[in-house]
C-alpha cells in the first residue's frame, strides 16, 4: 500500500497552463500506471487541453465535468494568487493539496493550513515537489520526466519524509541502490510553516502494512524535528526513523538563511546540533553520511523485527 | 527583513498605541533641538540592528539638552559588533512604575500566530519563561476568524493582571496583534511596555520583522519609513562577491543560478539545490575542505546564468579549483550546467580539466551532459557516487595543489 495517493486518486492541475505545469502534468501522465489527471484550471482558458487534460476556468467546472468529486490538486499558480487557488479547491471539496509554489508568505500559509484543518483537508506543502508512489503514481514534479523518476524509485518497505525536494529523490535513489525500495516519498516543503510535518505524517505511515520503516532528511530552522522526536516519544512508534541532517555549518552563523526560506538559526532550538541530540533522545538515529542510511534503517528494522519475535515467543 | 526601533516605534504608532514624544535623527545638532522640546531629562539611543547596545554604551542619559548632544555624537560615532548606527532616537526619559512585555510570534508547529505577555518586562523574555514561567501568558489565535479582544483579555489575565491596568492593556496586545498580522510580521515585540505614575502605559522599545516574501505587499509603509528595496538587512551586509552573485542570477527570469555567500576559502563551489548545497557545503568542510563560497542552482538555469555564476566563483581571489556538485536532477538540466561550466573556464582561458575538480550531477540528460565533459576531460561521477564522495574527491584534488 502507499499514504496520501494511490492509483485511482484523481487530481487536477491548477495553474496548468504554465511552462512547468505543462511539464509536470506531462510527467505525472507518463509516470506508472497513469496519473488520473481529470483537469486543469487556469482562469481564461476554458476548452483548451494541456497533453489531452481538459482545461477549465473554475475547479468547480471541473468537478461539475467529472461528474464526481475529485480527490487532489497540485497548485502551480504565482504566490500572490496561491492562497485564492487553494481556498477555491477546499471550497470544492478537494481532499489533498499539493502546493509546489515557492515564496508565499507565512500568513497566507497559515490561513490555508487553517481551512483545510476545518474542512478536514491535507496540505502537502507549499515550496515542495510532491508525493511518489513508486512504480504506481506520483502527484508534483517529484523526479521529474517519468524515465528520471523510474531510475530513483523502486517500491519497498520505506517512507521517505524530506524538506528538501530534491534530496527526497537523492534519498530514494541511494536507498532503491542499496535494495531497499520505497512504500511512498513525500516532499513537505521548506518553508517556515508547512500543511504536513514529520510528526503530521507519521500516523498515516504508521497505519501503512507496506511501510517498515522512515528516512527523513532535516535541516537546521523550526521546531519540526522536536515535534517529530515528541511524537514518537508520546506515541510509542512501531518505526524504526533514521535522520540526515544537512546544514550543520549553519549553526555558526546565526541570523543567515541557506537552502531553504525555513532554515535559518534563530534560537538554540533551530540549530542542527539541538536537533541531533533532541532526535536522537527520542531513539532516532541520524546518520552522517547519506550513503550510511541503507544499513542503518536496514538493521533497525531487524533490530525491531527480533524484538516482536522475542515477545511473541 | 528587521526594522530599527526608530522604524518599529513608529509603526508602533500608527497603530494606535501610545509611545513616548520621541525623535530620530542623524544629527548631534538636531538631537540637541529634539531634547529642548522635550524638556526635561532624555535617553540617547543608539539605532542598529545588533543586540547588547547597551552593554556596549550605545545607550545614555542626558539630563540636559548640551548633554543629549554631547551623547548623541559619541553614540553616532560608535560602532556596535561590527555595526555603525543609523541614527540616534532621543527619548524622553520616562518615570516609569513597571515594566511589561507584549509580543506576537508565529508557532510553526501549531501553524497559528500566538500572543505573549508578561508583567514581567524589560528583560528577554525567554529568561522570565524560565525563571519565573507563571508570569508568561500565551495564546493562540485564529488565521481565519475575525481577532477580537477576549483573545488578550486573557492571556493578559492569566499572567494575574487585573484592575484598571487589565482594561488599559487590552487595547494595546490586541492592536500589537493586529499589526503583526497586517503588516505580515514575524515578530512583533513591545518590550518594555512601560507603565507611568498616572497608570497609563506606553512602548518605550520596540522589535519589529517584516516577512522578506511579503515585502511586495507593504511598499507603501517600506517607503513612508524610507526603507529602499536594496536593503535586505541580512545578518550581515552583502559583499561585492554575494551583490555579484545576486546580479547574475536577475540576468534572466529561468531558474536560480546565484544564492551566494562569500567564505574564504580555495574550493569555489557551483552547487545545488536547496538541501543539495547544505549538503554538499557540510561534506566538504567534513572533509577538511576549505569552501570559497555558498551557492545555489536549480530550477533549470540558462547555459548563460549557469556559465556567469561559474566565471564568478572561478574569478574570485583565491579560488585554485571549482566542484560543480548537485544532489539527483529532475527539473534542472545536466547538460545545460556542464555547457555552462565549461564555458566559463574556457572564455577565461581556463582548462576545464584542470579547474573543474569534479563534475557530480546526475539526472536529466544526463548522457548529454557526461558526453560534453568527456570530450573536455573533466572528471565526472553519476549518481553511484555518493555527494559525501564527491565532496571528498574535490577535496583530495585541490589539497594536492596546495602541497
Amino acid at each position: 500500500m502507499s499514504i496520501l495517493i494511490d492509483a485511482e486518486t484523481t487530481f487536477i492541475v491548477q495553474g496548468i497552463t504554465g511552462r512547468e505545469a505543462v511539464n509536470l502534468t506531462r510527467e505525472c501522465l507518463d509516470y506508472g500506471a497513469g496519473a488520473k489527471v481529470v483537469g486543469g484550471v487556469t482562469p481564461g482558458r476554458l476548452g483548451r487541453e494541456v497533453h489531452g487534460v481538459p482545461v477549465f476556468d473554475t475547479v468547480a467546472q471541473a468537478v461539475a465535468h467529472r461528474g464526481a468529486p475529485i480527490y487532489g490538486s497540485v497548485v502551480t499558480v504565482p504566490p500572490a494568487f496561491t492562497k485564492d487557488a487553494v481556498f477555491e479547491a477546499i471550497e470544492n471539496g478537494i481532499q489533498l493539496v499539493v502546493i509546489v509554489t515557492e515564496r508565499i508568505p507565512r500568513r497566507d500559509v497559515a490561513e490555508m493550513v487553517e481551512l483545510a484543518t476545518l474542512r478536514g483537508a491535507r496540505i502537502i506543502g507549499p515550496n515542495c515537489l510532491g508525493i511518489i508512489v513508486p512504480d504506481t503514481i506520483k502527484m508534483g514534479g517529484i523526479g521529474g520526466p517519468a524515465r528520471n523518476a523510474a531510475q530513483a524509485y523502486t517500491p519497498g518497505p520505506i517512507g521517505v519524509i524530506s524538506r528538501s525536494g530534491g534530496m527526497t529523490t537523492e534519498m530514494s535513489s541511494t536507498l532503491s541502490a542499496a535494495g531497499l525500495g520505497q512504500s511512498t516519498a513525500v516532499s513537505i516543503g521548506g518553508d517556515a510553516i508547512i500543511g504536513s510535518s514529520y510528526a503530521e505524517l507519521m500516523p498515516l505511515f504508521e497505519a501503512d502494512e507496506q511501510t517498515q520503516g522512515i528516512v527523513i532528511y532535516t535541516e537546521p530552522g523550526g521546531r519540526m524535528e522536536a515535534e517529530l522526536a515528541r511524537w514518537v516519544t508520546e506515541h510509542n512508534s512501531r518505526l524504526p526513523i533514521v535522520a540526515f541532517m544537512a546544514g550543520r555549518f549553519m549553526d555558526e552563523m546565526p541570523g543567515m538563511s541557506f537552502g531553504h526560506a525555513g532554515t535559518i538559526v534563530e534560537g538554540k532550538e533551530d540549530t542542527a546540533t539541538e536537533k541531533i541530540a533532541r532526535l536522537a533522545q527520542a531513539g532516532i538515529t541520524v546518520a552522517e553520511r547519506i550513503e550510511d542510511i541503507p544499513e542503518m534503517i536496514r538493521a533497525k528494522i531487524a533490530e525491531r523485527e527480533g524484538a516482536t519475535q522475542e515477545s511473541a515467543a | 527583513m528587521r526594522f530599527f526601533e526608530f522604524e518599529a516605534r513608529e509603526v508602533v504608532k500608527r497603530a494606535g498605541i501610545p509611545v513616548t514624544d520621541y525623535g530620530f535623527t542623524t544629527d548631534p545638532a538636531e538631537a540637541r533641538k529634539i531634547a529642548e522640546r522635550i524638556g526635561g531629562p532624555t535617553v540617547i539611543k543608539s539605532q542598529v540592528l545588533t543586540g547588547g547596545r547597551m552593554k556596549a554604551g550605545g545607550v545614555k542619559f542626558a539630563d540636559t539638552p548640551e548633554q543629549a548632544e554631547e551623547y548623541a555624537r559619541e553614540i553616532l560615532a560608535l560602532e556596535i559588533n561590527g555595526h555603525m548606527p543609523r541614527g540616534v532616537l532621543v527619548d524622553p526619559k520616562a518615570e516609569v512604575a513597571q515594566e511589561y512585555y507584549a509580543g506576537v510570534v508565529w508557532d510553526g508547529t501549531r501553524k497559528q500566530p500566538v500572543m505573549i505577555f508578561s508583567p514581567v518586562g524589560g528583560i528577554d523574555i525567554e529568561q522570565v519563561a524560565e525563571e519565573q514561567p507563571d508570569k508568561v501568558g500565551r495564546r493562540h489565535f485564529s488565521n481565519i476568524l475575525p481577532l477580537s479582544e477576549f483573545q488578550a483579555k486573557e492571556v493578559i489575565a492569566s499572567t494575574g493582571v487585573t484592575g484598571s491596568a487589565l482594561n488599559k492593556l487590552v487595547p494595546i496586545v490586541t492592536r500589537l496583534a493586529k499589526l503583526f498580522v497586517e503588516n505580515d510580521m514575524t515578530l512583533a515585540e513591545i518590550n518594555p511596555l512601560g507603565q507611568l505614575a498616572d497608570g497609563s502605559f506606553v512602548a518605550l522599545d520596540a522589535h519589529m520583522d517584516i516577512e522578506n516574501e511579503a515585502r511586495g505587499r507593504h511598499k507603501k509603509l517600506l517607503a513612508d519609513l524610507g526603507v529602499g528595496d536594496e536593503e535586505t538587512r541580512q545578518a550581515r551586509e552583502a559583499t561585492p562577491f554575494e551583490l555579484a552573485g545576486e546580479q547574475v542570477d536577475s540576468q534572466d527570469h529561468r531558474g536560480v543560478a546565484g544564492n551566494v555567500t562569500e567564505f574564504d576559502g580555495n574550493l569555489g563551489l557551483v552547487i545545488g539545490a536547496g538541501g543539495g548545497s547544505l549538503t554538499l557545503f557540510d561534506a566538504v568542510r567534513a572533509h577538511g575542505g576549505k569552501p570559497a563560497n555558498y551557492c545555489e542552482i536549480g530550477g533549470n538555469p540558462s547555459v548563460s546564468k549557469a556559465c556567469g555564476l561559474a566565471k564568478l566563483v572561478l574569478q574570485k581571489p583565491g579560488v585554485d579549483k571549482i566542484a560543480v556538485m548537485m544532489s539527483i536532477v529532475s527539473n534542472t538540466r545536466v547538460d545545460i550546467v556542464a555547457r555552462g561550466v565549461i564555458k566559463a573556464c574556457i572564455e577565461l582561458g581556463m582548462d576545464p580539466a584542470e579547474k573543474i575538480a569534479i563534475f557530480r550531477i546526475p539526472g536529466a540528460w544526463e548522457e548529454e551532459g557526461f558526453k560534453i565533459l568527456e570530450k573536455y576531460g573533466v572528471d565526472y561521477a553519476d549518481r553511484s557516487v555518493s555527494l559525501n564522495e564527491a565532496a571528498r574527491r574535490a577535496v583530495e584534488k585541490i589539497q594536492g595543489v596546495a602541497a
